[in-house]
Parts: C-alpha cells; structure tokens; sequence
C-alpha cells in the first residue's frame, strides 16, 4: 500500500512539473490602453522566488500581428506573458522587441523563439550580450537557481535599429528610436502612434533608483528629446505606468543631483570611495533600492565625469 | 524491496533539493580555494609570512559595481622599520586572471598608498603580496562579494572607451594636512583604454575577441623611477593609479604605458601642475 502512494506521488510530481512547462499561468496583465497590455514587475532584486519579474513588460495587438516588448527575467516569466499574449488574441507574435540587454528584461527570450517571431534590438544589442551574457548567467544563478537559469538562452535581435525604425501591426505603426548611451549603451524605446503610448525601457525609471549602466552625462543629455516625445502616458522600465512628460521629473531630480555631487567630489580631489558614500545622499528617502544602486551609480557616474 | 528503493530515491532527491537549495549561493566558489595554486603559479611556491603589520588591503565589502571596484593598499611598516617594500602583487583570486596587478615601488620615491580599480568577477578572496628589501613575501587578504543586479565586469560605453584610447591625464592633489613646504605629494594618473579581457564569446562567429588591455605603466619624476605597473586585464577600463610619493624636487613628472598591441603612450607634465 505505501508502495503505490509511493509510486502515485512520484507520478503526481513528474506530471505537475511536465504540465507547468506545457502551459504556464498568465502573466496578469492590464489594458492600460486599447490593445496595449503591460505588467507591472515587483520593485526589488531578481531572485528565485519572484522568478526574475521585476521588469515592466508587455504586448502591443495590431490588426494582424503582436509585438512583444521585453521578455522578463526568466524564461518562466517568458512562458507566463506567452500565455497572457494567448489569452488575449491569437494573432501571430511577429516582433519581440529586447529594450535593452539587462536579463530582467531579456532572460525570459527563450520562451518567444519562433520561426515567424522577429528578435528586434538595438545595434549594440548583440554586443552587449556577447560582452555581459555569460557573467550575467553565472552572477544569476546564485541569487535565482539552476532550475531557472539553466533554461535561459540569449537570444540575439536579427533586426537591428540604427537610428529609428517603423514596425507596422497591421494598422498599428510602432515607432523604435534606438539612444545614444544613456542608462546603457543599447537602449531602445517604442512608440505607438494610435494611443500615444511610450514604452521607455529603463531610460525611464519610477520609484526604482535609476540605474546607470551606461553614461550619466549621455542619459542628462537625453532627458529633454525625450521629453518631446509627443506620448500621452509612458510605460516605464519599472514603475507605474504614468502621464509624459511629467514622469520624467523625479528621474532627472536625481541624476541631476548625483552628476552635481559627483563633479563637485571631483573638483575638490575627493576619491572615488567618497562618492560611492555620500553622492546624492540627498535621495536616499525618495526612492525604494537606493542601497542597492546608489553607491554603483556614484561610483560609475565618477569614473565617467573624472574625463571631462 | 522495490518499496524501500523508491522511498529512498524520494529521500534522495528531497535530500538533494534541501542541500542544493541551502548552500546554493556562493558553494561553486566557496568550495575550491584556488589560493595555493595561485601561489605556485605567481610566486613559485615561495613561502608567504604574515602580512598584516606590512600592508593593508582597503576594498568595498561588496563590490558595487563589478567593472569598477575600488581598492587601495596602504603600507603599513613603521618609519623606523630598516626594510623597504619592493614590489606588492594584487591578486584577485576568483577572477578569470587572478593577477590584477605587480607595483614596482621607486627606492627613492617613498610610495606608501596606491589605489587603483578593477573587475571583480565573483565571490572573492583578494591577495596584496608585498615583497620587501629582506627577501621574503608578507601576505594579507580581503574578502569582495561580487556585485548583485546588471552590473557587469565589461565596458559602459564601448564606443567612448574606444575614443579615449592612449589620453593621459595628470592630476597633484592638495594635502591639506601637510603644510607647504612639506615634500609628501599625492598624484594621478589616468590612461584611456578599454582594457578589453579578451574572455567573451562573439555570438555569431564563436571565436573569443582577442584581449586587448594596458599590460605595462612607468612613472618617474625626471628620471627617479616612482612608481611602475604590471597590469592585467582585471584592470579596469581606462587605469587609473593614484598613488602618494615624496617629491625630489623634480621638474618634471613622466608616463609610458604599453598595451598588448603594443602601442606606447607617453607624456610629460609639469610636476606641481595638473594637466591632460
């Protein structure tokens, strides 16, 4: 008798974890726009138990086609906004759209491989994950496990923006800018023309501390063209979705006050270890993850402003 | 029979799932510890004395941001001490090329602080080997957690990095606690380049792109020696060595660096002005 609940229970497992690979739940999702569908991802640090969702991602439903713009951390996540996408149409997935290299919002790529699915990216894209890609593996691993990572592949865009590019949903035009270096050095945005919606990547960061990965003086040069991006709301990289361009004003708060404190360090021939303990010090209340970014902001915002 | 094996596969693979999930993070390099390898291959098995009252390692417990880890080693030998430091060897144990750095110290030049920055690719201990004037090597050792988050031990802005390549910069900082007509200076030198580690993959023709990094700096004031550098790729990108030395009341202050292909940058300033 205890032989076959045995045996029963080892099926039970077997299948539970063969079916949670067929068909995951759905990623909820919120029409925060006609046909324009987003996720709000958890403000924190990748780990196993959030399973890398801490990205904002979502789809875009033309006449004839979808968009997919960024994948998650994880491939689980990936199968998760797969489902959603399901759920809400089933029109073919023709462009999945990477932001920007960083695995919360590319580990989930797998999930969307397809012949008829487009991987579309910035022009460094490709090389931002031959250069970081396999540290980014290792350096997850430790915080989200082998279960999950073991099933991420990095999957590099085929089609690549130069400058800006028009997609076309099928009486949908989406509008992809690619930046120059800002919160990194393969940033992309997408703007949808009929509802006046911005997907701004993580050059738009809401109660997140803004992350800088990229150039502090390129992201400030930035702020204003995209400030005059004529869309009513932005979904950001991370943080609630809101109205443009008012969104941009704690974010530009901030990084004026770490580039302020950091050239004055600078000036005065403090080194670079003051920096990372008291550059904008004065934001530390204003943002959730502030220990977490600030003191690696400081430090690459002084190694940067140190050539000027 | 059969009942008692599959209860202990469950046992198993419930045991394993329990270890896996306990001593996950950190165990892969927690588990070997390549220190003694490392003082084989770089210092030929030569005995390591303790070197905690010689030299000091100052680093971030974490290191923020993984391409750029501040670190600065301090000596620690008092004044009336008749040994001198000859050379001190930073080694970055779990690193993809452990040896950061060799610092060849000027006879004359009284170097006592030399920080710098570099990668830091994982959980870590970090090595500051000090060769001293009577012969024997004095270790000490810190321990760097790797950074969390995107962070990346590659270049921020490929294509800036490649601009910069072989600008030099000079800078001497005021020490205020030092009066004027004190002789104590504190300098630094910062060098462009992308100090490329030459570890990654291309994607799409799988070869490895060839490492391309700042392998030799020299410093003089005239041509006192001052300080010199070894470097490797745990070097971050664009060097930079700041550093504090007694000044013989040189004129000049002077820098060569060479890279691995074999460019060789030099330039010269005016000793007591900053400069590019």
């Amino acid at each position: 008798m205890a032989h076959g609940i045995s045996v029963i229970a080892l099926l039970l497992m077997l299948g539970a974890s063969t079916i949670a690979r067929a068909q995951e739940p759905e990623l909820p999702v919120s029409e925060v726009a006609p046909g324009i569908f987003v996720h709000i991802g958890v403000t924190a640090l990748m780990t196993r138990e959030n399973e890398g969702a801490i990205a904002n991602v979502g789809f875009i439903v033309g006449d004839s086609a979808v968009a997919v713009i960024d994948t998650g951390g994880s491939v689980r996540e990936g199968r998760q906004l797969l489902a959603a996408v399901r759920k809400h149409t089933d029109k073919p997935i023709r462009y999945v759209i990477n932001t920007h290299a960083h695995p919360d919002h590319s580990f989930g790529n797998a999930a969307f491989v397809d012949p008829g699915a487009s991987f579309v990216g910035h022009k460094n894209l490709p090389r931002a994950l031959t250069m970081r890609g396999q540290f980014y593996l290792d350096g997850f691993r430790r915080t989200m496990g082998d279960a999950l990572i073991d099933e991420v592949r990095l999957v590099s865009p085929t089609v690549l923006v130069e400058d800006t590019l028009k997609l076309d949903l099928g009486g949908r035009s989406l509008t992809l800018k690619a930046w120059p270096p800002a919160h990194s050095d393969n940033d992309l945005t997408v703007f949808d023309e009929r509802t006046k919606t911005l997907f701004a990547g993580d050059l738009v960061f809401l109660t997140h501390i803004p992350v800088v990965d990229g150039s502090l003086k390129g992201w400030l040069d930035a702020l204003d063209e995209l400030a005059a991006i004529p869309a009513e709301r932005v979904v950001p990289g991370h943080g609630a979705v809101s109205k443009w361009p008012a969104a941009l004003a704690d974010e530009r708060r901030y990084l004026n006050a770490l580039a302020a404190d950091v050239r004055a360090l600078i000036a005065s021939g403090k080194p670079i270890t003051v920096a990372a303990e008291t550059a904008a010090a004065s934001e530390r209340s204003r943002w959730q993850l502030f220990d977490d970014y600030n003191a690696r902001n400081a430090t690459a915002a002084f190694s940067e402003m140190e050539w000027e | 029979m059969l009942r008692h094996r599959i209860r202990l596969l469950c046992f198993a693979s419930l045991a394993s799932v329990a270890l896996a999930a306990s001593v996950a993070p950190a165990a892969a390099a927690d588990a070997y510890d390549p220190w003694p390898g490392l003082v084989q291959d770089i210092f030929n098995n030569r005995p390591m004395n303790d070197g905690s009252d010689v030299i000091g390692i100052e680093m971030p417990a974490r290191a923020e941001d993984a391409a750029i880890v501040p670190v600065t080693l301090r000596t620690k030998l008092s004044p009336g001490d008749n040994r001198r430091i000859k050379t001190i060897t930073l080694v970055i144990d779990q690193n993809p090329a452990p040896m950061a750095a060799k610092f060849t110290l000027g006879p004359d030049a009284n170097v006592t602080e030399i920080s710098t920055r570099v990668r830091v690719n994982n959980y870590t201990d970090v090595h500051a080997v000090a060769e001293l004037s009577d012969g024997k090597l004095y270790v000490t050792k810190v321990y760097v957690k790797a950074s969390g988050g995107c962070s990346a031990p590659a270049v921020k802005d490929a294509e800036e990095a490649k601009n910069r390549l072989g600008q030099m910069r000079y800078r001497q900082f005021a020490r205020p606690e030092q009066g004027p007509a004190s002789n104590i200076r504190e300098a630094q030198i910062m060098i462009g380049h992308p100090n490329n580690s030459g570890l990654q993959m291309d994607q799409v023709t799988h070869l490895y792109i060839p490492a391309f990094f700042i392998n030799e700096v020299q410093l003089w004031q005239d041509d006192s020696p001052v300080l010199a550098m070894e470097g490797g790729i745990s070097i971050s990108e664009d060097p930079n060595i700041r550093f504090t030395y007694v000044s013989n009341g040189a004129k000049h202050f002077r820098a060569e660096a060479k890279d691995t292909d074999g460019h060789v940058f030099q330039h010269e300033w005016n000793a007591d002005a900053s400069g590019t």
